[in-house]
């Protein structure tokens, strides 16, 4: 399953309630807000490094740019335009938005 | 691939409807079919025909007619979310529909996948 | 002229296509519609003949509590209508473990029958589905 995360790890649980339900087969697509948890040096870096280890990690590299964020992206979290947005979604059987 | 869109937030004040309009811009410059956009929730005024953004910045409703005029995409607005939020024939944008929440679960059933854009 | 309503809608042959579709609730009600409105696209649903679903996690749990009395705030209590989801043969109402305990809640604080799982469970759940609508 692709799972997207839209909001920032600070503002919501959204990132860390999607982490929790992830299984084998699984990766996670951060875009808008949600690219803030592919940051590093903050509170939630630990937890995606973590995740990095088990699942791919892609954020929306449009969002990122757009948030000055594109010098400060985790180790491993691999960066994607909007075309490469629609080929995770066809790579992957279903997707799900974690609002 | 047949993809069906949701969107369930209005124009500017969240990302959600710009998202999916360069989502499904990319969907259809790689080749594949756009089921239908359904607009939901808040998601309804991007069907409206008053909006008047300034003119230095996208015309998010102008942007999703020109993109369904060129590409034969279904807009679908809900009935009901639309009357809540005073969306009617009368201000309904050129290139949108008003339906029931009938044809989102129908995307659904006929989209290969249905990919939601909100808050 | 508009459509009517929206009611039963089989314009195109859905070719008897059954699909797993999976609702995901993680709202709190009344301090925004989408509780509401979910509600009302699950119901919808039950015309269609889908294989539903319906998950309940983090402030989702929040919106099949008992008790709801919204006179005060004027607005309508709709969580009857979880009760009526039966009716329309949308029997499988999953409410995460871990959400409600991290809120004080039991199974008995609740307004309908559900099945209770846990997170491991739940990723299952949403993992095996064809469509997931989240709002």
């Amino acid at each position: 399953m692709l799972h997207t995360v839209n909001k920032s790890p600070t503002e919501r649980n959204a990132l860390e309630s999607c982490l929790k339900h992830l299984k084998k087969g699984s990766a996670v697509l951060l875009i808008e807000d949600g690219v803030y948890g592919a940051i590093n040096g903050t509170v939630s870096t630990k937890l995606v490094e973590q995740a990095l280890k088990n699942y791919p990690i892609y954020a929306l590299y449009p969002d990122v740019e757009a948030r000055g964020m594109q010098d400060r992206v985790i180790n491993g979290i691999k960066l994607v335009d909007y075309s490469g947005f629609v080929d995770l979604v066809v790579e992957y059987p279903n997707v799900q938005a974690w609002l | 691939m047949k993809l069906g869109i949701l969107v369930n937030e209005g124009p500017y004040t969240h990302q959600a409807s710009d998202t999916a309009y360069l989502f499904t811009k990319a969907a259809i410059e790689k080749g594949h079919k756009i089921q239908r956009v359904f607009f939901y929730h808040d998601g309804v005024y991007n069907s409206s025909r008053l909006t008047e953004p300034p003119q230095d910045d996208r015309h998010i409703v102008n942007r999703w007619a020109k993109l369904a005029k060129e590409h034969h995409i279904d807009l679908v607005v809900c009935v009901a979310a639309a009357l809540r939020r005073g969306i009617k024939d009368e201000n309904l944008n050129e290139g949108f529909r008003i339906s029931g929440l009938g044809q989102l679960v129908e995307s659904g059933i006929q989209a290969d996948r249905l990919v939601v854009f909100g808050d | 002229m508009t459509e009517a309503t929206g009611g039963i809608e089989m314009e195109e042959n859905t070719s008897g296509k059954v699909k797993k579709f999976l609702y995901v609730n993680r709202k709190a009600p009344y301090g925004t519609i989408y509780a509401l409105e979910s509600l009302e696209v699950v119901l919808i649903s039950a015309a269609f003949d889908q294989d539903v679903s319906l998950a309940f996690l983090d402030d989702g749990v929040y919106q099949i509590m008992k008790g709801q009395h919204t006179k005060g705030i004027d607005v309508k209590n709709f969580s009857p209508t979880y009760r009526a989801l039966e009716g329309y043969d949308i029997e499988k109402l999953y409410v995460e473990k871990e959400s409600m305990e991290a809120r004080g809640l039991k199974v008995e604080d609740l307004v309908v029958p559900v099945k209770v799982v846990s997170t491991a469970e739940m990723a299952d759940i949403m993992q095996s589905q064809d469509v997931v609508v989240s709002f």
